[in-house]
């Protein structure tokens, strides 16, 4: 372990470091972009630099997510004093070009697209989670330190009581972002308060649904900001040990996290003695096999235990008995990064951001039929249709908009006529759909909405654990009535098998996977019902049947 | 009806009121609702719940209504608290168990007149309860692999309601752990040790507990089974020769006489 590090003496050295630079080149290196070469793109930067010997003068940094996934690779050329210009789909003769005109030339090349510096996708959003994805090196301690990196755990140790960080965090109003929205206020006192030595809190980064990826990019983007959102539960909570657990699917974000971690110990960040205090919390990331399950509280725990990814009855909750029998609290990766600008910012500046009743910022990672997607973060209670139309500028293709799911397989459609609904916990739901954790995918005119049922529908019978009998057996005959009805096969007791079924797997399923699983069925009948119909061999009877 | 103030070893008498399906009754503390309705009576149907066993909460047949509870708990893992207000019939309740038995019917292979358990089976009996007498879902006709390794006992995983009884009994009674779930979903399947044929698992005592817990017939004795079933009319002859000094050692004497021509 090193020396203390001083967060200030960081600051100055890197800043004082970048002002002795005349361009940074910012690469996009997330996993959207990765795959879109900008690894090869990064590589050809930096050779034309260092061919004309200006490394020293031009820095070229790789960073995390900025979000418009849809155009990558990105490359953001920041002169000294000047705007900065963002560059889409750099491919390396764009590389090639930006370093030949603008990194070591006269200005902006035309040889690449520049994205518009008023582009609705990045002017609706308000970034705090994602405040500093794109800016920073997620790979050096130091970049993350210059941007204001482990202040608030520094504020939270020196010169706060555990008491008044958990009335700072309860009076922000901040509530889970992994999907129930839970107040994380009240969760976080349930541990504090809970008898025993050995607590522990946990970020759950086991993001599953098909089309998410707002934790990824967190963690692959500002992975100090997740150590320090942890640290400081820890903190407040009295737990000294936390667990970091996400999918092996997640390769990225794990080499980073696990960087990260080395080198807030090395700082003397993490570990013991935290600050030059008796402050403790040591860190390590657990890697999940890749079920969508083990995002279940109680299934995740079973998997950090090293035991299969099933959940368990609850009570006990987790903050009773949890980890190893020890009291345990989870939190959303995104909840936790949330944490630090609460800390630094005060409660009253979170609540002036969103509602009332759901005050913040939520991300969402946009798919399906849209102009422009990606990843977003935007005030809570945002119109859907404002993230539809504007950000996302309408569907593409001369195609007419259909309906939006989010919440995954878990949530539900939310169709034309509700697009004016306001995003937040208790509009979703009333909907009959869920927040989720951020999925949010579009669906066109195209798209049949009983396929579109069968398909999340087949994800869930895959991703059910098998433990309890509605989800394991449910799911599956519910996929094979949908298949059928998909296939032209179905007849009006389909149909009635359909929805009865539905009724008992949500009512009788042991965890939200099951109880959430014919969500997409119920909604897409609810708002389509005719499509459904219009499937049908045979016309209904002449009187129906009733039945719970 | 009201309950029979039942004392417990030790002379505690239960205390707690509680409303069973609208009759007042009371109940012991941290009694849990499947305990009390047991003790007094009430049928709450069961699949995965063993007294001894640890709580599994899989099959969700004990699910009851609860008043002033949005989720339906289950009473096989819900102590009772003053006033509680329980249902373990109704309409809704029905239709969710007799939908969960049929669920069972369709995804294992449950063929009785086949079946080395019928007539003492328990997901036979919940059928029997429950009204179901035909499966709407579709049949899934699975064709997992039996496992007759093992000398004493048999295992067709088509009979399985992955109840995990066995599972819990040599792990919490026995303290051998040779059963675990493999896989998830619909290919969940009994294993035993490490994935191995079960004859070979040297962790196995024989004591047959998993045999004796389970609700089905997808743990079985060797030879039960309708067709390995066989009168031994030759036993007679045989007892008679060995009385009169004739007896022929008949392989070793130890043998299972199951391999043996018998005379007809």
């Amino acid at each position: 372990m090193g020396a203390q590090i001083d967060l200030d003496a960081v600051r100055d050295g890197e800043l004082g470091a970048r002002s002795r630079r005349t361009h940074r080149a910012l690469v996009c290196s997330s996993t959207g972009c990765l795959s879109a070469g900008a690894a090869g793109v990064r590589a050809a930067l930096k050779a034309d630099v260092e061919a004309a010997e200006q490394s020293e003068t031009i820095q070229i940094v790789p960073t995390g997510c900025r979000g418009i996934c849809s155009r990558g690779p990105l490359v953001q050329v920041e002169p000294r004093g000047e705007d900065p210009t963002l560059y889409q789909h750099v491919d390396t003769d764009g590389a090639h070009a930006i370093a030949r005109d603008h990194l070591l030339g006269e200005g902006v090349t035309a040889d690449v697209e520049v994205v518009a510096p008023n582009l609705p996708f990045l002017e609706g959003q308000v970034k705090v989670v994602l405040a500093n994805a794109g800016r920073i090196d997620p790979e050096r301690l130091e970049d993350s330190v210059a941007a204001g990196g482990y202040r608030a755990l520094h504020t939270a140790i020196t010169s706060m009581t555990p008491e008044q960080v958990l009335d700072q965090i309860d009076r922000s109003g901040l509530r889970g972002r992994g999907g129930a929205g839970y107040p994380t206020g009240r969760k976080w006192k349930l541990l504090a308060e809970a008898p025993g030595t050995d607590k522990v809190v946990v970020a759950n980064g086991d993001e599953g649904d098909p089309g998410a990826f707002m934790d990824r990019t967190i963690m692959e983007s500002d992975p100090h900001r997740v150590l320090e959102g942890l640290a400081i539960a820890g903190y407040a909570t009295g737990a000294e040990r936390g667990f970091l657990f996400l999918r092996a699917e997640y390769p990225l974000a794990i080499e980073r996290l696990e960087r990260a971690i080395r080198a807030a110990k090395r700082g003397r960040l993490l570990g013991k003695g935290i600050f030059g205090t008796d402050v403790t919390f040591n860190l390590e990331v657990r890697v999940g096999a890749g079920a969508f399950v083990c995002g279940e509280e109680t299934a995740l725990l079973a998997s950090i235990e090293g035991r299969r990814g099933t959940p368990t009855l609850r009570p006990p909750y987790p903050t009773e008995r949890g980890l190893w029998g020890q009291p345990t609290m989870i939190n959303n990766v995104e909840t936790l990064a949330n944490i630090p600008p609460i800390i630094n910012r005060g409660p009253e500046w979170f609540r002036s951001l969103g509602t009332e009743e759901s005050p913040g910022t939520k991300v969402f990672a946009l798919a399906g039929s849209l102009t422009t997607t990606g990843l977003i973060e935007v005030p809570m209670g945002i119109s859907l249709r404002t993230i539809v139309e504007d950000m996302g500028e309408g569907v593409p293709g001369g195609r007419s908009f259909k309906a939006a799911q989010t919440g995954g397989p878990s949530g539900g459609c939310i169709p034309e006529r509700f697009l004016d609904t306001p995003v937040d916990y208790e509009h979703l739901r009333a909907l009959g759909s869920m927040m989720g954790s951020g999925g949010l995918v579009v669906i066109d005119d195209s798209v049949s909405m009983p396929e579109f049922a069968r398909f999340y529908m087949e994800f869930c019978r895959d991703e059910s654990c098998g433990k309890c009998v509605p989800c394991r057996v449910g799911t599956v005959e519910l996929h094979a009535l949908l298949d059928r009805i998909c296939q032209g096969t179905g007849r009006q007791r389909d149909l009635r098998h359909l929805e009865s079924l539905c009724r008992t797997v949500q009512a009788t399923s042991l965890c939200g996977l099951g109880q959430s699983a014919p969500n997409p069925v119920v909604s897409t009948l609810e708002h389509f019902r005719s499509e459904y119909e219009a499937l049908l061999t045979d016309v209904p009877a002449a009187t129906t049947r009733g039945g719970s | 009806m009201t309950a029979a103030p039942t004392p417990r070893p030790g002379g505690a008498r239960p205390s707690v009121p509680v409303t069973l399906d609208g009759t007042d009754v009371l109940a012991h503390e941290g009694e849990t609702i499947l305990a009390l309705a047991r003790r007094v009576g009430v049928p709450i149907p069961t699949l995965c719940q063993l007294d001894g066993l640890s709580v599994y909460g899989g099959c969700r047949l004990c699910s009851v209504e609860v008043a002033g509870e949005h989720r339906l708990p289950l009473a096989c893992a819900t102590e009772v608290v003053p006033e509680m207000e329980v249902r373990t019939t109704s309409p809704t309740l029905a239709n969710h168990r007799r939908r969960i038995v049929a669920l069972l019917f369709a995804e294992g292979s449950h063929v009785c007149a086949a079946c080395v358990a019928s007539g003492a089976c328990e997901l036979q009996d919940r059928a029997s309860e429950n009204g179901v007498d035909h499966i709407s879902y579709e049949m899934t006709f699975p064709r997992t692999p039996v496992d007759a390794s093992h000398p004493k006992f048999i295992l067709d995983r088509d009979r399985c309601v992955l109840c995990t009884r066995c599972v819990r009994v040599c792990d919490e009674i026995e303290g051998a752990h040779v059963w675990d779930i493999a896989q998830r979903g619909n290919q969940a399947h009994l294993i035993a040790g490490m994935d191995q044929p079960w004859g070979e698992v040297s962790s196995c005592t024989w004591c047959g507990k998993c045999v004796a817990v389970c609700p089905t017939g997808a743990l079985a004795w060797q030879g039960t089974a309708p067709g390995e079933l066989h009168a031994d009319p030759g036993l007679i002859a045989f007892l008679t020769d060995a009385r009169d000094g004739t007896w022929d050692d008949r392989a070793g004497g130890n043998e299972r006489r199951d391999d043996e021509e018998v005379a007809p």
